[in-house]
């Protein structure tokens, strides 16, 4: 019996014009930042000051420094572009291949508008530097809470759509529709517990080196399985349709989709080769990265290989184009990561630009070109009309493309550059470039270039823009779009019985357990013997709580994205020590909530600061870096000379400390501003004998306090009298 | 690399079992996924193939739009 019912187009359109909304803005605010990330310090007397200055005036400005600006970045592409365009392709997709509409027309409304919710608070309190301060993971726990509110609404509709479905079997996209649902679950409240101290401030509740491995067993899954695993789904769904003929292998899908989800979430720890974490846990990150080429070269040739026979139409489709790039960018960016987990080669290319450049290649190749080429898919065909202009997606496509190269070449060639200028050492066995300013004023041509391969691509995105307008003027909305088909009857089932493995395939709750066996099994195997085991982290006596001062000042730190361009990782080699001083150990990070390694060193690492200047170098440094670093692309951090410190909150702040296992004694939180005062006047004091006149209540003295703290633990075994 | 986790991991009994455990689950998971692709019947995989594909049953118009 045929049944006819409705598709919802209008929530695939929702999601569509949210994705190049918040696309065009997360792609302006990488564009600002990385103007202000070559140009802010520029001269008044340099030719272009006034062109960067829109940029640099920025960066002066409290709220959208880089430190600040850059969480906002990462999130807004992550999930307000790229979960947007998610949402869109699975309501638009999951609807047709289970020939039903969406189980609920209103749960598709509150996940619409509880992500832009999301996105909008996203973009208020990251400004405003309320931060956990763990990368793509920077949201307060009130958000984090909305999240998954969100999450589970969205799983809803999903699993309730998939029940009411008239197909019976579960086409392999909707297997990485639900892989995806079930891990982001996990990944998101695993990395998310927190012990919240207000509403827009909390600690995560891991420390350290366990913050570590959660936090990158996070990121990198972040990574799989929002970055990859639904835009696979996608790409098995748009691309046979674009190319108008079926997946190239349907029998590769299934293996490359049971491997890939497998191997991913053990892959996290080559995040961190070389650092604190156990050397096991690396060595398992590097051997699972190696295995995961195999799955994801499978998917990128089906990708492929499904154009057999239409290549021809890539001449002349701007559609197949843009998922070509795509696909190839996914191609290239999934061998790169596996060898950049080699130790050898994370040796060379971590905390360097190069990272920059290999996230970018998936970020604005793989996500972008597919999301591009998915709109210029659906939009003509939601509004039942053609695209306004060929030519124009034509355009963008080119913009596009030069921009990846653009943005990505330079930043190949300065990661390498400057990663050997680190390593080089005179005949004597002294660094060449002493100064770490000196290798990035190398490389500040590199970062010119990746500046204007970003405004191609983002110029490309207001082509797109204006030709979806004018395509959406032309046509009208079909907002229930009209199909047909057979009732789905029960008794199939047990007729066409014969193999087992149909057992899964038509079932969706045992698909979402599967998945969820195979992925929790590896983040257990991997997270449990860090938290469980006490001799993974070996403990230093000499390493003590943070006292309140600096517990403050490192909170400040966190809340300007320092971590954003300054690692606390001295990996041992001996260029890294000679440069900043003795290797970090796991045991000086157990109080650290949360862990402040970085990832990325735009200045250098900032593990041993402690000591290192005196303090009115630091006063005066954050004040104007240039007047103590002349070239320096720090902005100014002069706000922190005019907001007082907050030392209402310095109790509450030891009590959440002492409530996560940090040995303060227990008559502590009540005397801890009382010793915030005593400390906060030696430094003041301290000042006083350098001729400055630093107001004591100021915030700049809580975080000289904590950069002089950084790393001194392990010199005090033999400073005695500390 | 067996013996750095039994190191770490003493305080649980037979842990020695899991790495072996582990191995064999996803062993066993690979050989399975690898017999269903063996087993999948033709006509099976070319309707999962299709499925994209079929739902063109509305909106002809739409088509051809590029």
């Amino acid at each position: 019996m045929t049944e006819r019912f409705q598709y919802d187009n209008r929530i695939v359109k929702n999601f569509l014009f949210a994705t190049i909304l918040w696309g065009v803005v997360g792609m302006l605010v990488g564009l600002i930042i990385a103007v202000q990330m070559v140009a802010q310090n520029t001269p008044p007397d340099a030719w272009y000051f006034w062109i960067v200055r829109p940029f640099t005036w920025l960066g002066e400005l409290e709220w959208t420094k880089f430190g600040r600006m850059r969480p906002l970045h990462t999130n807004a592409v992550i999930f307000a572009f790229v979960g947007n365009a998610i949402f869109a392709g699975v309501y638009y997709s999951l609807q047709r291949l289970l020939k039903t509409r969406m189980f609920s027309d209103a749960l598709g409304k509150i996940h619409f508008w509880g992500w832009q919710l999301i996105i909008v608070l996203a973009a208020v309190t990251l400004p405003l530097g309320m931060t956990s301060g763990k990368e793509y993971a920077e949201l307060e726990w009130p958000i984090d809470i909305l999240i998954t509110l969100v999450w589970v609404v969205f799983g809803i509709n999903l699993f309730g759509t998939i029940i009411k479905r008239r197909e019976r079997h579960l086409y392999v996209a909707i297997w990485f529709y639900i892989a995806t649902w079930v891990t982001v679950a996990m990944l998101h409240i695993v990395n998310s517990i927190e012990l919240p101290i207000s509403l827009t401030k909390s600690y995560s509740w891991y420390a350290g080196v366990q913050d570590a491995l959660v936090q990158w067993w996070y990121g990198h899954n972040a990574v799989a399985f929002f970055l990859t695993t639904p835009f696979l789904g996608l790409m098995y769904y748009f691309m046979p349709k674009a190319a108008n003929r079926p997946v190239y292998s349907y029998k590769l899908s299934i293996i490359h989709f049971w491997a890939l989800i497998f191997l991913y979430i053990w892959a996290g720890p080559h995040h961190l080769l070389y650092s604190a974490l156990p050397d096991w846990a690396q060595s398992l990150g590097t051997v699972f990265s190696i295995m995961l080429i195999a799955p994801s070269w499978g998917g990128m040739l089906n990708g492929l290989l499904t154009l057999r026979g239409a290549w021809d139409r890539v001449r002349e489709d701007p559609v197949l184009k843009f998922m070509v790039v795509a696909v190839t960018c996914y191609g290239m960016a999934t061998l790169e990561g596996p060898l950049l987990s080699l130790k050898s080669w994370n040796a060379m290319a971590h905390f360097t630009d190069w990272i920059i450049a290999h996230v970018h290649i998936g970020g604005i190749g793989w996500n972008g070109m597919l999301t591009f080429g998915v709109v210029y898919w659906m939009v003509p065909r939601l509004y039942g009309t053609k695209l306004y202009s060929t030519k124009l997606a034509n355009t963008h496509f080119w913009l596009g493309t030069l921009g990846i190269v653009f943005y990505a070449i330079p930043l190949y060639l300065a990661g390498f550059w400057q990663s050997g200028m680190w390593k080089q050492f005179t005949p004597d066995g002294y660094l060449v470039y002493k100064n770490f300013l000196d290798t990035v004023m190398e490389i500040k041509p590199a970062y010119w270039l990746r500046a204007l391969g970003g405004l191609l691509y983002l110029s490309g995105a207001f082509i797109m823009v204006y030709n979806v307008m004018k395509t959406v003027k032309a046509g009208k909305l079909i907002a229930d779009e009209e199909a047909e088909a057979p009732a789905l009857e029960k008794a199939a089932a047990e007729e066409e019985g014969g193999h087992w493995h149909r057992w899964i395939e038509r079932r969706p709750i045992q698909m979402l357990v599967g998945s969820l066996v195979v992925v929790a099994i590896g983040g257990l195997f991997e997270l449990v013997p860090t938290f469980l085991v006490k001799s993974n982290i070996p403990t230093i006596t000499s390493v003590k709580p943070y006292t309140p001062l600096e517990l403050q000042g490192r909170d400040i730190y966190v809340r300007e994205g320092c971590y954003t361009c300054h690692s606390q990782m001295i990996r041992p080699f001996r260029s890294e020590t000679e440069r900043y001083g003795e290797y970090a150990k796991a045991g000086e990070f157990v109080y650290d909530h949360p862990f402040q390694w970085g990832s990325k060193r735009t200045g250098p690492d900032l593990l041993r600061q402690g000591g290192k200047y005196g303090h009115s170098w630091h006063y005066y440094h954050m004040y104007d870096p240039t007047s103590m670093s002349p070239g320096s692309l720090m902005p100014p951090y002069t706000h922190l000379y005019e907001h007082d410190l907050d030392t209402t909150t310095t109790k509450k702040k030891i009590e959440a400390m002492i409530t996560m296992g940090v040995p303060y004694d227990p008559g502590f939180p009540d005397r801890a501003n009382a010793h915030l005062v005593q400390q906060r006047d030696e430094i003041v004091a301290g000042l006083k004998k350098d001729n400055i006149d630093a107001p004591a209540d100021k915030e700049i003295i809580a975080l000289i306090a904590y950069l002089q703290r950084l790393g001194t633990d392990i010199q005090a075994k033999e400073i005695t009298g500390r | 690399m067996l013996k750095f986790i039994k190191g770490h991991l003493t305080s649980i009994d037979h842990v020695d079992l899991f790495p072996v455990m582990a191995f064999l689950i996803f062993f066993t998971l690979f050989i399975g996924v690898l017999l269903w692709v063996r087993v999948m019947r033709r006509e099976q995989v070319d309707h999962m193939s299709a499925l994209p594909l079929a739902d063109d049953c509305t909106n002809a118009t739409s088509d051809h739009a590029h």
